[in-house]
């Protein structure tokens, strides 16, 4: 499983009823699942990610979160998770009221634009960042509302939303060393959310 | 639907078996509270069964089915309904799985209908009858697995009334039921559902030589059940497949002969379909089991259902196609909603294709796929293959 995955499912408790959005092939459920006594299910837009989780087992709804979460009901799950797919998504602040009206708790990660190269590609080369986490062109990027921490932490402000946790990472998606902290918005590569109503 | 996405092998040569399930001393007992007996039921099954059984998919079929899903009865050009999906290395693989595959009750291929002998009267039943549900469907499907030796059938599978079936076997034995593949199904019937279903009642109702039910030393009425056909057959074509199909295209000439004879090939297709369903269907088994179709409503007591279905342990998967106008999307999002409020495992798709309901039977890469990834995984969590 990648390292970020990793770090997300750490902030999941044990036992939870979990909602993964964006869940690609179903690792982080399967874990989940299998490593923290978890239950729960996916929502997946692309055909193989949908096929790859029902081959593992993992119960999936395919469907396109920007549509909102429709047919589940309120406080339905006890976690729901949004891992490297924010930036992708069309309607961000929707789904992300979707989310906390179906969980009471959720965790989203995110590459955070903020960091000191995409900084740097902007400012001393004049031209879109492009890196290993954001490695599209400009022109053809799924990743269509690229934000950094201050910008999600100002969001969770506008949702009235508390930040609960954060999980800085670096550029591997592992846990960033101590010294990030100094400076996340500078410093981390991404970060791990766990946000909830106030 | 391309010859290309073909896998696996035809079954070949099958046969029709019969077991009488219940009789006058053990009957079966309605939802109603009536009895009747006794029930026979036709089958086929296929591949091979586990020791314990562990190994049955339950086919469950639509409302003009019958016993005969997959391989054929010595015309190979001929196979049964679901031949496409059945069968060694197909989606419902018969190297794996121990497929059963019975006439629902109600039917007239050789399971006990509203046409069979009433032992009571010598003569058939017509509309006497007793009314049933999907529930009762259901009850002789466990009563013929039990007889099969398959206490708990790994999966049911079924499109549209055999998705309705799947459900309620899912709702009523929760426990006895690995997991349930609902295709192209709903929980409830629209009015404009109910309406189609209706018109061709009506159609039957109506045809003097319907005599209420009691037709069968004059032969079928035969202009109402090939109307009811018609109509019905509507239903499940999408719009565009209509078009590519048949278009305005003319049956017989270049140029258009006007009046009232069939000019149009949309029109040439329903009247066949219409007259060949003649040859195998019956009238009263088509009121009896549209009816069944109407009053279908597992969860008009939503809090029940969900309470019943939360203790279970049946896993779920539901498709849809896109373009079916007669189950569309939304059903099966209704089932998929109240499943997940019981906290159930449930996987959904709906799957892109031209074709409108009729897609649950034709070959859909896709559509296909799907079903097989799902009851793969399923085989190999029971075998433990993937542990």
């Amino acid at each position: 499983m990648r390292a970020d995955l990793q770090v997300v499912a750490g902030l999941v408790p044990a036992g939870s009823q979990v909602l993964d959005l964006g869940c690609g092939d179903g690792s982080l459920l399967e874990h989940l699942m299998r490593e923290r006594d978890c239950r729960g299910s996916g929502v997946e837009i692309s055909d193989d990610g949908f096929l790859a989780c029902l081959e593992r087992g993992v119960p999936v709804l395919q469907g396109d979160i920007d549509r909102g979460l429709d047919g589940i009901a309120d406080d339905h799950y006890d976690v729901v998770i949004l891992s490297q797919t924010l930036h992708a998504l069309r309607r961000p602040a929707f789904v992300v009221q979707e989310m906390m009206r179906v969980a009471e708790c959720a965790v989203l990660s995110f590459p955070n634009f903020g960091h000191w190269r995409a900084r740097a590609q902007l400012a001393l080369r004049g031209r879109m960042p492009v890196s290993r986490t954001l490695p599209h062109p400009w022109y053809d990027t799924p990743n269509i509302h690229l934000c950094t921490l201050l910008d999600f932490q100002d969001l969770t402000v506008e949702l009235g939303l508390r930040a609960e946790r954060c999980v800085l990472l670096d550029a591997d998606g592992r846990p960033a060393p101590e010294r990030v902290g100094r400076r996340p918005n500078l410093l981390a590569a991404g970060a791990v959310y766990r946000i909830t109503r106030p | 639907m391309s010859t290309a996405a073909d896998t696996g092998t035809s079954l070949g040569l099958v046969e029709t078996r019969r077991v009488t399930l219940f009789t006058e001393d053990d009957p079966l007992v309605l939802e109603s509270g009536e009895h009747l007996a006794p029930v026979e039921v036709a089958y086929e099954p296929y591949g091979e069964r586990d020791a314990d059984g562990g190994n049955a998919i339950f086919i469950c079929h639509a409302l003009t089915g019958d016993s005969n899903a997959a391989g054929h009865h010595g015309e190979p050009k001929r196979p049964g309904w679901w031949d496409n999906i059945i069968g060694p290395g197909r989606p419902i693989d018969t190297d794996r799985f121990y497929v059963v595959c019975p006439n629902l009750l109600g039917g007239c291929q050789g399971t006990t209908g509203p046409s069979s002998i009433d032992p009571s009267t010598g003569a058939p039943y017509g509309l006497r009858f007793p009314m049933f549900s999907v529930a009762d469907m259901v009850s002789v499907h466990r009563a013929l697995a039990a007889h099969l030796g398959v206490p708990r059938p790994l999966a049911v599978v079924g499109g549209s009334l055999g998705g309705m079936q799947a459900l309620q076997w899912a709702l009523d034995h929760p426990d006895d039921l690995g997991a349930a593949v609902i295709i192209a199904a709903t929980s409830r019937l629209t009015a404009q559902n109910i309406a189609f279903s209706a018109v061709a009642r009506a159609a039957i109702l109506r045809d003097p030589e319907f005599r209420d039910g009691d037709y069968h030393e004059h032969g079928q009425p035969a202009f109402g059940l090939s109307l009811a056909r018609m109509v019905a057959h509507i239903t499940y074509l999408s719009e565009e497949a209509m078009r590519e199909k048949f278009g305005r295209r003319l049956q017989n000439s270049e140029v258009p002969r006007p009046g009232f004879d069939v000019d149009f090939q949309v029109e040439s297709y329903l009247q066949h379909q219409g007259e060949s369903f003649l040859r195998r269907f019956d009238a009263l088994s088509y009121l009896y089991l549209t009816r069944c179709m109407d009053y279908f409503d597992p969860f008009a007591d939503e809090a029940d259902a969900v309470t019943r279905l939360r203790g279970g342990r049946t896993r779920f998967l539901l498709v849809s196609f896109d373009t079916d106008w007669r189950f569309d999307t939304s059903h099966s999002r209704e089932i998929v909603r109240v499943l997940l409020a019981a906290h159930r495992d449930v996987s959904f798709r709906e799957i892109p294709s031209p074709w409108g309901h009729d897609s649950f039977l034709l070959q859909v890469p896709e559509y296909h796929r799907t079903v097989a990834g799902f009851l793969r995984q399923l085989d190999d969590s029971r075998t433990g293959a993937d542990e």
